[in-house]
Parts: C-alpha cells; structure tokens; sequence
C-alpha cells in the first residue's frame, strides 16, 4: 500500500518567537525553520511500515510558499520516495483549506493510508487530520501511540485523557501521530546527498480547483500577559508559610 | 438561534471542564443547548441539566455512541446542526477529536481553543505554545469552537433543565472500538484539579518519579503532571504531560519539582494563581515566572515538603 505523509514547514521549536511590535504577526524573517515535530513522527512512522514491508511507497507533499520544498527534501533524505509541492504565494494557510488540497493529492495518488502530525507548533490548530478524513468520508485514528496494520484494516492506539484506546479503521484511513509513536531518525548524508535526486512535483491550489482564501480575519497578534518571577525561599518550612499566606493551603 | 455545547463524561458522571466551556458558550448570548452522547448515559445528562444558564439538555443515548469515536458522534453532530449558529466543545481528547470533523462536514474553518470571548463572532486563541495570542473574527454561518477550559470559570448549580432525548443518526461504519486502558486513580483529575504536582527530568527515573512525586501530591491532595521530557523518558505516563502538546491547566497552586521549564512546559502552566518551583539550577527559567522558587536537591527538599505539608494539614 501507498502512504501519503503531509509534511508542515515551521519555526523551529528551539526558536523563542517574537511578535511584531504592529500587532501585524509573528517575525518570520531570519527564523530557523523545520519540519513540525509530529510530521517527523509521521514520516517516520510511514518509513517503518514500508521496511515493515507493509508499505511500498512513502510519499511527501506539502503545501506552501518558497523553500517548502526543503521541508519536503527532509522528508526524503529521512527515507520517502517522492515529493509532491503545492505552492502557495503566502504561508499560514488555514487547515480547511490544507485538507481540501490534501483531499485532491489522496484522489489522485490513492494511499490506503495518509498519516498527519496531531498539530502543528505554529499556529497549535490540531484540525487538518480530522478535517481531511470528514472530507473523504474516511475514518481517523487521532493521537496515535500505536499503528497496526492488518488486511483491509488499520489498529491504532490512541492517547486519550486518561490512557489509551485502541480502536479498528477500515482503511483507507486518516492517522495523526502523538509523541510516543516512535522516534524519528536523523537522515545520514549518503542519503540527504541520495534525497537531492528524488523527484519533487508542484502544483498550485488553482491546478487542484481548491479555494484557499482564510475564512477566519486575523484582527491582531499580541503578546500574552507578561508573569513575573516571585521571591526565593531557603526552606520548606519557609515554603509552607508562604503558601498559607498566599491561601492555597 | 442558539448554541450546542458538547459535554465532557463518562456517562456515569458530567466531567467539570464541561461547566467551565459553558461559561465560554454562555458568552456568545444565545441560549445554550447542552449535547450528551454516550450509552447508559442519563445521569451525566441530569448532573448537565443542573447547569447554570443552560436552556435544554439533548441526550443522544445509544450502544452506538458507547466509546464516543468520531465518525458516529460528528455525524450526529451535522445533524442536529441545522439548529445552531454556534457548536462547542471543550478542547479535551474526544473534543479536539470531534469537532473539527464537524467543522469540515460543515465547510467552516474551526476556531481552536479559545481562551476569551471578545464578541459572538471574535475570538482570543494562543498560538505558537501561547507565546503568541490571536484576535480571529470568524464570518462562518456556523462557529465551530473549542474551549480552553483553563482559560474560563466553572458555571454554577442550581438549574433543572429539561432532558430531551434525540434521535440516533445515521452510522457511517467505519470504525470499531476494540478497547481501552484507563489508569486507575484516586487522586483529583488533572485537567480540573485546583492543586497539581508537576515532575521532570531531574526525577531521573519512574521509580524516583513514584516516591518523590506522588507522596507529596497525596499529602496535597493534588493530581499529578509530569514535562514533556519526564514523558519522553518513560518516567510518567503520556497523559500527564502538561505543556503544548499536553494538557494546559490553570491550578490554584503549581508545584513544579526538576523542570526547567521550557516554553513548551510553561505553555501549559503559566496561568496557574500560584507556582512554586523547586530545581536545583538556580538560572532555570522556570524560576522567572514562580512566584516561590526554591533552589537545591529535590530529593532533600521534596520529602521534607510532605512531612511539612502533613503536620500543616495536621
């Protein structure tokens, strides 16, 4: 079986972020960007089924503006076949829209499987996943601590508050990756060197028909409420007093 | 018009995040419907029905709904959607898992984790771990919108709203329960609970995790969380992390013992009334946010917290 993993480019989750002083947004300028934590999950993940031999190929697409496909080319170096693009003018589009694109990408690639990060550190939305199943009419297994694929079904592990459950998907299905799934792999330089010959197609949102305009008008980006730091204590004792004084005792 | 607001239960009994995302649904000023899905599921549905400010309580109870997966429950969802200009849900697993297949069954861009009501229509939500807020005004005919419980007061009790049943629709099949692993415990649900004990790294192991930790939450009468990192190294179970990608909470008081604190770890604590941090590393940046910082080994200063703690409580 084929398995689609769509891949998010980020602000590296080391970056401390800074909002403009315009309320304009985030500064996006200079920033290390990478691959969003839970899509390296993901894309590890598809390359273990395919060493499983479950999987015959692992496919990459990403939805973006310039230098996406550096993201996409991570994906590859990790293992992943091939590389698809859809290029968009702006960053941040909303994650209605990513799954309308992703529902055209699964159309016309067919996976049995498509397996997503659980959200994205940029904008913390936690929807694409979801969104893309109810558009296809697929069954999703969100949060994934455990993959199992059987015939013509998929076992996943969910983290649910609380602990876990497992439920049964008839595939094709939709999976989000949680952070215990796995731990990704580094890609080594024989294979970032192989990743820089492996095909990457692009196509746009009006190739696919897809309307991307936001439905949601950002008003404003702020900084949150600012905390101070409180006082030191030398002991437990004098811990305790405080914490009577305060009333949380 | 009105609003339907999905409660959080275990059929047996209404989890308190529901009362605190009915203060959000309450905000956007229309009446507010309450939806309880599950099986055997009437007396969450009588525990929601005591609700301040809730107009009706819609019970869609059926061995469909059992395990609340997300094809069964969006689908019942979409149809009763006709009704409302607002669907909610709290930002729990089965909320975070539901609505935003509601929302793309509807063709609207969903509204994730708000944690203040400025109008019916705009939102403040946090993004980039909360190191970031968000001003959305949303233009969609149905606002589809999960609570950031954390962020919003606990609706009183003292209503008795009526309990309509509604009819089970339509399932779509595509999913089976097979089963689950809840833990067991006797201590407050970290989610809600108004005292916390957070461990990390500096524990060192599961075992140290278990009796450093854990005495100390019970002389408390605190729930347990754990950093991310304390997760990652298989210290504390997933469902205690708290952070960005765990759970937020906002706690009268945070204990903090062995966590740095990165902004992932912070994202999830930082509104808490009261943190107190305990971290050997004197430059740790959890010190630059708690109110009471206490710099040396934990594994002296932790015990010697419980027996305090137990002759306070006496």
């Amino acid at each position: 079986m084929k398995i689609l993993v769509p891949v998010k480019r980020v602000v590296d989750y080391n970056v401390k972020i800074r909002v403009k002083a315009d309320g304009s947004g985030v500064e996006l300028t200079n920033i290390k960007m990478s691959m969003n934590p839970f899509d390296e999950i993901a894309v590890e993940e598809a390359l273990r089924l395919k060493e499983a031999g479950t999987a015959t190929e692992v496919v990459a697409v990403s939805v973006g503006p310039a230098k996406t496909d550096e993201t996409i080319r991570t994906a590859l170096a990790m293992g992943a076949d091939r590389g698809i693009w859809v290029k968009t003018e702006e960053a941040g589009i909303e994650p209605l829209a990513v799954a309308k694109l992703l529902k055209k990408i699964v159309e016309q690639e067919g996976p049995a499987l498509v397996i997503l990060g659980k959200q994205a550190i940029d904008d913390d939305c936690n929807q694409t996943g979801q969104m893309l199943a109810a558009l296809l009419g697929w069954p999703q297994g969100t949060f994934a601590s455990k993959v199992a694929p059987a015939d013509g079904t998929v076992e996943v592990t969910r983290e649910i508050d609380g602990g876990l459950q497992t439920v049964s998907l008839n595939l094709p299905a939709i999976v989000t990756t949680d952070l215990r799934l796995n731990e990704p792999r580094y890609a080594s330089l024989p294979n970032i060197m192989k990743a820089k010959k492996k095909p990457i197609a692009e196509t746009t949102p009006a190739e696919l028909g897809v309307d991307i305009a936001p439905r949601l008008a950002v008003l404003s980006t702020t900084e949150p409420a600012g905390r101070s730091g409180g006082i030191k204590v030398a002991s437990a004792t004098e811990l305790v007093d405080n914490l009577k004084k305060a009333g949380v005792l | 018009m009105a609003t339907l607001l999905l409660a959080e239960h275990d059929d047996a009994t209404l989890n308190p995040v529901t009362a605190r995302a009915l203060t959000a649904a309450l905000a956007l000023g229309a009446p507010v419907h309450v939806l309880v899905v599950g099986a055997g599921a009437d007396a969450a549905a009588q525990a929601a029905a005591k609700l301040d400010g809730v107009a009706e309580v819609l019970l869609a109870d059926a061995p469909l709904y059992a395990h609340r997966l997300a094809e069964p429950v969006a689908a019942l969802i979409v149809s009763l959607a006709g009704d409302y200009d607002a669907i909610l849900a709290p930002s729990t697993a089965v909320g975070k898992n539901v609505l935003p297949r509601v929302a793309a069954l509807l063709d609207v861009m969903q509204v994730s984790d708000i944690i203040k009501v400025v109008a019916p229509d705009t939102f403040e939500r946090p993004i980039y771990a909360g190191n970031a807020i968000q001003t959305v005004r949303s233009g969609e005919a149905t606002k589809v919108i999960t609570v950031r419980t954390a962020s919003f007061a606990a609706a009183g009790e003292g209503n008795s709203a009526a309990v309509r049943p509604v009819a089970v629709a339509a399932d779509p099949a595509l999913s089976r329960f097979k089963g689950e692993d809840i833990a067991q415990s006797d201590r407050p649900e970290l989610a809600s609970a108004r005292l916390i004990v957070s461990g990390g790294r500096a524990l060192g192991s599961q075992e140290n995790f278990h009796a450093v930790i854990e005495p100390l939450a019970d002389a408390l009468g605190a729930a347990v969380g754990a950093s991310r990192a304390a997760v990652d190294a298989g210290y504390a179970p997933n469902d205690w992390q708290v952070g960005q990608t765990g759970k937020v909470v906002a706690p009268d008081l945070y204990v903090a013992v062995g966590i740095s604190g990165a902004i992932q770890h912070l994202a999830g604590m930082k509104d808490s009334k009261v943190i107190v941090a305990i971290n050997k590393d004197e430059d740790a940046p959890i010190f630059q946010i708690a109110d009471f910082g206490l710099v040396g080994d934990l594994f002296q200063i932790v015990p010697e917290l419980t027996a305090e703690i137990a002759k306070a409580k006496g």
